[in-house]
């Protein structure tokens, strides 16, 4: 392959937007009636860039838009509008068949280890399969292929003739991870790869994946509530807030200094394994508003303790010190 | 004065086609009067069955094979089933880990929790009602008129969560046990509920065991902590003893396997895996995992036994590198 200039990213996602029209008779009569029909804005306009053998973690609470923005990396849904550019190539104006070529090197480990696996293929079909669809690979290099990527992902070969039923939670997650880099991909989206796993395991597959991503090379787009996981794996973290990202900044950074007060609010509610921890706490007042009925201004400014009237003015993402940037008024 | 709940010898055993699954292993707990009890450990170590047993909600092929629970000075397993249910409820609620699939899909959640009042206090209806509303505003509802009418499915998780402690509270039960009341919600909703839980703790009286994996929230709300392991007990602590001076290896390596956000620190997760439960053998059941185990832990299962006032542990690496060096 030739050298790239080492300037562009690997991933580059810009002005990402994810519109879900609501259905229903009520949508239905306002369209007659010639008015905008509502939809769930899941993303609005993110941008984000990932730098080769580089980890971004993507954090947010449920319903931000964080798997929506992963499902349209993939193309697994279609983006409303926006670019994706991975390694140079816009995918967003792939065609099917090249969209499925692609796919061999950006892969995705889900968030639920066990609905991810289909029940009836045993382990070897479970991690062959992605093998047989991108990989021109025979059908005894296949085997053992499969057989080493269980090796690398730590489960023994006598797991190979096993269904997932017969798998512990922590197994089955490592077939679903083994699935993923089983065609050597250069990019890896985990969803919330350790949230339905146990304490104990969730450390081991944090350490496995920081494991492979060294010795692979893998770039992975790290997608998370568990800000600890993401602290872990990641060099960089963006923060996301009802389909907007609100805050980005080298991890260490952000943990040493949050800004936004979002950010603020999301790390002092994590609740520490320290009884003497005296921890300023940020409160946010009530739920996520729905995404259909989307706040003027700063989305954060209804439920934020530190709002002012200057937080009805639409607010843009400013870079506040190298590589931090912010969107709030009050920063 | 007597504790709450005192547990003695608990055994809990499930009969499957491989043979008997002893999933509590004659385990000794007490909960005090008004604390907040931590029960951690990882999946299958026997935290929630030890709950459902208090509860006395073991459905075949499950059953109680052993020991005692005393509650309030009455033992719970030799009353008569009537008895029992007027207990349940009425002094011991629970509060599920799945809050959506916990309530009644069909029924809207106002009228889940009147019917508490009607059942359990023999309000009227207008009465059952007010106290409803009353009680969704107590735990953080807001429009509780409009919340009563609702569904379960039209309430987020954090709601539905609300809606399961105001139906748990409705009877001023005297102990609580609270089943992963968190897990799964979003960080900054579970900071909420927690806070609705120790706020309420305090202002009722009653008693609350919560049962997680999470030792940050333990570390958080809980006043002791009783810890765990493929259904043993190793460990009991106040709080701060438990994480400033973990004695048993389990509880030290678990405490190391927290990937923290707080500090700058190593993790390392818990070595080995938990074992089978299925005709597990003699002795303690973290021998396999264990780097500090003796001949003796694979043959005698260690009595808890007190390291210092308040703080019991069962293991016998460190009984006897506290007898080589005692403390103080």
């Amino acid at each position: 392959m030739p050298p790239r200039p080492r300037v562009s990213p690997l991933l580059a996602v810009d002005g990402l937007v994810k519109h879900f029209p609501l259905r229903g008779l009520g949508v239905w009569l306002d369209t007659l009636r010639g008015r905008v029909p509502p939809a769930v804005c899941a993303v609005d306009s993110v941008s984000l860039a990932i730098d080769a053998g580089e980890t971004l973690g993507l954090v947010g609470e449920s319903g931000c838009g964080k798997s929506t923005v992963a499902r349209c990396l993939l193309r697994l849904i279609e983006p409303t509008a926006g670019h994706v550019r991975f390694d140079g190539v816009e995918l967003t104006a792939l065609g099917e068949e090249a969209l499925r070529r692609r796919r061999r090197d950006i892969q995705m480990v889900f968030q639920d280890p066990t609905a991810s696996l289909n029940p009836r293929f045993t382990v070897r079909r479970t991690v062959e399969d992605p093998l047989r669809l991108h990989t021109t690979l025979g059908r005894a290099a296949r085997r053992e292929r499969a057989q080493e990527v269980l090796g690398q992902v730590g489960l023994g070969a006598e797991l190979l003739d096993r269904y997932p039923h017969e798998l512990s939670g922590g197994q089955r997650q490592r077939v679903n991870i083994a699935r993923a880099i089983a065609t050597e991909p250069r990019f890896v989206v985990l969803d919330e790869p350790t949230s339905a796993l146990d304490v104990s395991l969730r450390a081991r597959i944090i350490m496995l994946l920081a494991e492979l991503r060294q010795k692979l090379g893998m770039t992975y787009l790290l997608i998370s509530h568990d800000l600890a996981t993401v602290k872990y794996l990641s060099r960089r973290v963006a923060v996301m807030y009802l389909g907007t990202i609100v805050e980005q900044a080298p991890t260490r950074e952000l943990f040493a200094r949050p800004l936004h007060p979002y950010t603020r609010a999301l790390l002092s509610a994590i609740p520490v394994p320290d009884p003497d921890a005296r921890r300023e706490r940020l409160v946010l007042a009530g739920e996520v508003p729905s995404p259909i009925d989307i706040p003027t201004g700063c989305r954060l400014r209804a439920r934020c303790p530190l709002a002012q009237p200057v937080c009805a003015e639409p607010v843009a993402l400013r870079e506040v010190a190298p590589r931090h940037l912010v969107a709030c008024h009050l920063v | 004065m007597t504790p709450l709940l005192e547990v003695r010898g608990l055994r809990v055993e499930f009969d499957t086609d491989e043979g008997t699954v002893g999933a509590v292993d004659a385990i000794d707990l007490t909960v005090r009067r008004g604390e907040i009890l931590g029960l951690v450990g990882e999946s299958g170590s026997g935290k929630s069955v030890t709950a459902l047993a208090v509860f006395r909600l073991i459905r075949p092929p499950g059953r109680i094979a052993g020991g005692s629970i005393c509650f309030d000075g009455r033992e719970l397993l030799a009353l008569p089933e009537e008895e029992m249910r007027r207990i349940r409820g009425a002094q011991i609620a629970m509060v599920f880990q799945s809050p959506r699939t916990a309530l009644n899909p069909v029924l809207p959640v106002g009228r889940q929790i009147a019917r508490l009042y009607r059942l359990h206090q023999g309000c009227t209806a207008a009465e059952a009602r007010r106290r409803t509303l009353e009680m969704l505003g107590l735990v953080g509802i807001p429009e509780p008129e409009r919340r009563a009418g609702q569904y379960a499915h039209q309430l987020s998780g954090g709601m539905c969560q609300r809606v399961m402690i105001a139906m748990a509270l409705a009877t001023s039960p005297r102990l609580l046990l609270a089943d992963e009341p968190t897990t799964g919600l979003d960080v900054s909703i579970a900071a909420q509920i927690l806070d609705l839980l120790r706020d309420l703790g305090r202002r009722t009286g009653a008693s609350i065991v919560l049962i997680t994996h999470d030792l940050g929230v333990v570390a958080g709300l809980c006043d002791r902590v009783a810890v765990m392991h493929a259904g043993q007990l190793v460990e009991c602590a106040d709080v701060r003893t438990l994480f400033r001076e973990p004695a048993h290896p389990y509880t030290r390596a678990l405490v190391r396997s927290i990937p923290r956000v707080d500090r700058e620190v190593a993790m390392e997760p818990v070595p080995g895996v938990v074992p089978s439960l299925l005709e597990a053998p003699p002795g303690c059941r973290y021998a396999d995992r264990c780097p500090d185990v003796l001949d003796v832990c694979r043959t005698v299962r260690p009595a808890l036994s007190a390291m210092a006032p308040g703080h019991e542990v069962a293991c016998y690496a460190t009984e006897a590198a506290r007898v080589a060096a005692p403390r103080g």
